[in-house]
């Protein structure tokens, strides 16, 4: 194992020793220095986490026993080498430590910030075992990632040298990216087309700036650029080109990344009401067409009474720019209970300090216009909870007769999303599931077509950043040999 | 980045533009539309794709002014750029030989009709088509339908051109006198609206175009969502084009005001901003 070799290391082997397992575990976990609760409420793009400080991360790191097997690693869909990079952050090799994180991550700095790590790495780290709070991964990869981009000292990765053949990415979020950028490693001529006027996906126009600051994105962006990709906006492949046009054009592999765009709604009772809309709709007029400043030309409600329906990440999102957006009472509307929510851990706690609230086991059943279409109430139906279900959750049931009226002036449907389908529909013979998601092999990514390859949101529906860019690598390997065999 | 090759004004608020786009005009067909956006700060708005020139890979827009987007758009000249367009987007129109297709349009829908009477005229339909505004100054792209048209009709509210009445007058008056096999209707959607229950009474089959609030305008953010035959549709991608009898259009009309008070204090910033007092 890559581990064992690196671990021995004279450096890793002193460091180890310099510090009993027990005094480590009795660090306390370092706390991220936040923006206060009340100014951030009211701060459009501040993000929340200003970040660790050297001493503090390199505090934190002591705190990671250097695992001979590390489980951590088990529980990060991209097995990162964790301990390898904590234990450069300890000896205050940051920029080694970064080096690490890109030797597998193609997009550290934002998965630093966006990973549900307790679900992931820090859910299985051996502290837990200890009934101790886990390592701050998550935190640690941030900050090894940001050092390394403040100190302008970004390594462009080596690219090989141009062997001339043309591959396509389709869909510029996290799966296109990571694709683009090992492609263009290995030597290919990538071009990545996107639907939209900016790069990024999701990224761009659903994350908000307050948890993942456009400027590292655009940083990720402007490295591809520097290794020869290129990209190109405002082009629907399936409507402006087709698939066959581009193996027309001498495209010898196509990477489908095209992400789960297509919002679902309810199919409740008012639902088409004036102020009633999708999440989607909404971050896309905050994040994408900056609808909140002054100077932009699309409009947006700024609702006092809003409430999101929902408890996902999106969710959670949505409702915090509400509140940043002037709503006096900002209300999540979440079926289950607080445990059963999907979203970030992080992200409850902070939204529950930015004053929203929660308004669990209750679920609209029905919205309410007034003369001129607008909504201004909602009946929420009272839920408790029964047995598990297939999610192994436990399933929220109704309160026969049970129901709230509540007054709102603005109501954001954030209930999930469905694989786009544009691409499946435009080409024969790819194999689609009956959810509308694209089948591939698990291992390489290759679909039914065999020039078409896909991954990210338009396989697994809606999912993770880290998931759709391990996705993008290794469909990137698989292509690779794949083309080097035809 | 798209270079604006040609302009022309129809009147003083419609606007003609070829916009070179060398993909969208080899995908493009009848009815299909672009989104395009002026600036770095601009908004997502559509257009109808009117036309297509292969050989200079332009397509052309016809543009009329309503509020600030249409308004800043108008103002490019001839070797300018739009900052972002993108198409085309939507399902194209269903094009066959129907035999007499009545084509009835009002204010913004004359322009989005171009295409489509000139597609139905190819296909060898007869075709009717009702122009229909307030008072003459508004009858706009005359010359260029009479060329596709069998006939041309015009309804002014006024009576100072054409015929007195309003546009379903006119489309009244080719049933009394002859079969219609197909009625087609795109203008503000109160006026669809009144088409739509006219010739459900006569029981002809209706399409209506929709021009409902869009934003990405491929299916991503529900914005233009409406109710058809009880189920809500997405206009970007399932439509522009409706079968008209199913269309839920007082929710549409609902739904379109949404953002008036918006869009009418970001019109009265841009005049001002134009005009310095
Ligand atoms: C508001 C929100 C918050 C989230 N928060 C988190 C989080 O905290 N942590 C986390 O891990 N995950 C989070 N997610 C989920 C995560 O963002 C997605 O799983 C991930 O972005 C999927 O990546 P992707 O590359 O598959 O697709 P996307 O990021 O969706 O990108 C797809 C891109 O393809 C483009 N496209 C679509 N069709 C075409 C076409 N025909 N031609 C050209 N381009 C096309 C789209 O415009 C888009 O830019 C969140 C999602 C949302 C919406
Ligand atoms: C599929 C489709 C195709 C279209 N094709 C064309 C075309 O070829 N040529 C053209 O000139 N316009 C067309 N439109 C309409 C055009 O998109 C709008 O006129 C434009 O978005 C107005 O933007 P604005 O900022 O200038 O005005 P806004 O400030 O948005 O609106 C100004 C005023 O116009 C009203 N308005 C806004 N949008 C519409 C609309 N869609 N229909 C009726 N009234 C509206 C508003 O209620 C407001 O009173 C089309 C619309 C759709 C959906
Ligand atoms: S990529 Fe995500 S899961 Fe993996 S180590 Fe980093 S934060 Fe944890
Ligand atoms: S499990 Fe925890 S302590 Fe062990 S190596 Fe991983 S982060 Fe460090
Ligand atoms: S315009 Fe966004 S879904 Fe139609």
């Amino acid at each position: 194992m890559e581990n064992n070799e690196a671990r021995s290391e004279a450096w890793r082997v002193e460091l180890r020793n310099a510090l009993k397992a027990k005094d480590r575990t009795n660090i306390e976990r370092v706390h991220m220095p936040e923006l206060d609760p009340e100014y951030r409420s009211h701060s459009r793009v501040e993000e929340v986490n200003l970040g660790l400080k050297a001493e503090q991360a390199m505090q934190e790191a002591k705190r990671c026993l250097d695992c001979a097997n590390p489980t951590c690693m088990e529980g990060c869909p991209v097995g990162i080498s964790i301990p390898t990079f904590i234990k450069n952050i300890e000896r205050g090799e940051f920029l080694e430590a970064a080096k690490t994180l890109k030797e597998t991550s193609a997009l550290p700095a934002v998965c630093g910030r966006v990973c549900p790590q307790e679900k992931q790495c820090e859910g299985v780290c051996i502290h837990l075992k200890m009934k101790k709070q886990a390592v701050a991964i998550g935190h640690l990869e941030r900050f090894a990632a940001d050092y390394e981009r403040e100190s302008g000292n970004i390594s462009v990765p080596t690219v090989a040298p141009a062997n001339n053949i043309k591959v396509a990415g389709v869909g510029s979020g996290p799966a296109g990216l990571a694709f683009a950028g090992d492609m263009a490693k290995l030597g290919y001529e990538v071009v990545v087309f996107e639907a939209l006027h900016e790069i990024g996906g999701v990224l761009k126009y659903g994350i908000p700036e307050f948890r993942l600051p456009n400027d590292i994105v655009d940083v990720e962006i402007q490295n591809l650029q520097a290794m020869g990709v290129h990209f190109v906006t405002n082009c629907v492949v399936g409507k402006t080109i087709t698939i066959a046009d581009l193996e027309q054009e001498g495209y010898k592999g196509i990477f489908v990344a095209s992400g789960a765009g297509l919002p679902r709604f309810m199919n409740i009772k008012g639902e088409n009401l004036v102020g009633v809309m999708s999440s989607n709709e909404y971050l896309t007029r905050v994040n994408l067409m900056d609808a909140a400043n002054p100077e932009s030309d699309t409009p947006v409600f700024l609702g006092k009474k809003v409430a999101v329906i929902g408890g996902g990440n999106t969710a959670m999102d949505s409702v915090r720019t509400a509140r940043r957006l002037g709503a006096e009472r900002a209300i999540l509307v979440y079926r289950r209970s607080e445990e059963e929510m999907p979203a970030r851990l992080e992200e409850v706690k902070h939204a529950k300090e930015e004053g929203i609230e929660f308004m669990t086991l209750h679920n609209p059943i029905e919205y309410i216009g007034n003369e001129q279409g607008r909504v201004k109430q909602m009946v929420l139906q009272v839920m408790e909870l029964g047995e598990p279900d297939a999610s192994g959750r436990r399933s929220p049931v109704e309160i026969p007769g049970k129901t709230e009226l509540i007054d709102v002036d603005e109501v954001i449907v954030s209930v999930g999303v469905s694989p786009n389908p544009l691409i499946p529909q435009s080409v024969k013979g790819l194999e689609v599931t009956k959810w509308g998601t694209v089948v591939v092999n698990d291992v390489t990514m290759q679909s039914a077509v065999p020039v078409i390859f896909a991954g990210g949101d338009i396989v697994r529906g809606g999912a993770t950043v880290i998931l759709a860019m391990g996705d993008g690598r290794r469909a990137a390997k698989a292509m690779d040999e794949w083309i080097k065999k035809n | 980045m798209n270079k604006i090759v040609s302009k022309e004004y129809f009147s003083a608020n419609v606007i003609k533009f070829e916009v070179e786009a060398p993909l969208i005009a080899k995908s493009r067909k009848a009815g299909h539309f672009v989104i395009v956006k002026i600036g770095a700060k601009g908004e997502r708005i559509p257009l109808t794709i009117a036309g297509a020139d292969l050989q200079k890979g332009t397509i052309t827009l016809v543009v009329q002014k309503m509020g600030v987007s249409s308004s800043k758009l108008c103002a490019l000249e001839v070797g300018d750029y739009i900052t972002d367009m993108v198409g085309p987007l939507g399902k194209a129109t269903h094009i066959e030989n129907f035999g007499t297709v009545v084509c009835a349009c009002g204010g913004v829908g004359t322009a989005p009709m171009m295409p489509i009477v000139a597609a139905l005229k190819k296909a060898g339909n007869r075709i009717i088509t009702v122009l229909a505004a307030r008072t003459k100054d508004l009858i706009i792209l005359e010359e260029q339908m009479r060329e596709n048209s069998d006939e041309v009709i015009i309804m002014t509210d006024d009576g100072s051109y054409g015929t007195k009445g309003l546009v379903t007058n006119g489309i009244e008056s080719v049933i009394n006198r002859e079969k219609v096999d197909l009625c087609v209707t795109i203008g503000p959607a109160i006026m669809m609206k009144f088409v739509s229950l006219l010739t459900k009474k006569y029981e002809i089959p209706t399409l209506a175009s929709l021009n409902t609030i869009m934003v990405d305008g491929t299916g991503m953010c529900g914005a233009c969502r409406v109710s058809v035959g009880g189920k809500t549709k997405f206009v970007c991608v399932d439509g522009p084009e409706f079968d008209a009898h199913l269309v839920d259009f007082d929710e549409m009309l609902m739904r379109l005001g949404g953002y008036r008070d918006i869009e009418r204090e970001e019109m009265q910033e841009y005049q001002a901003s134009k005009d310095p007092a």
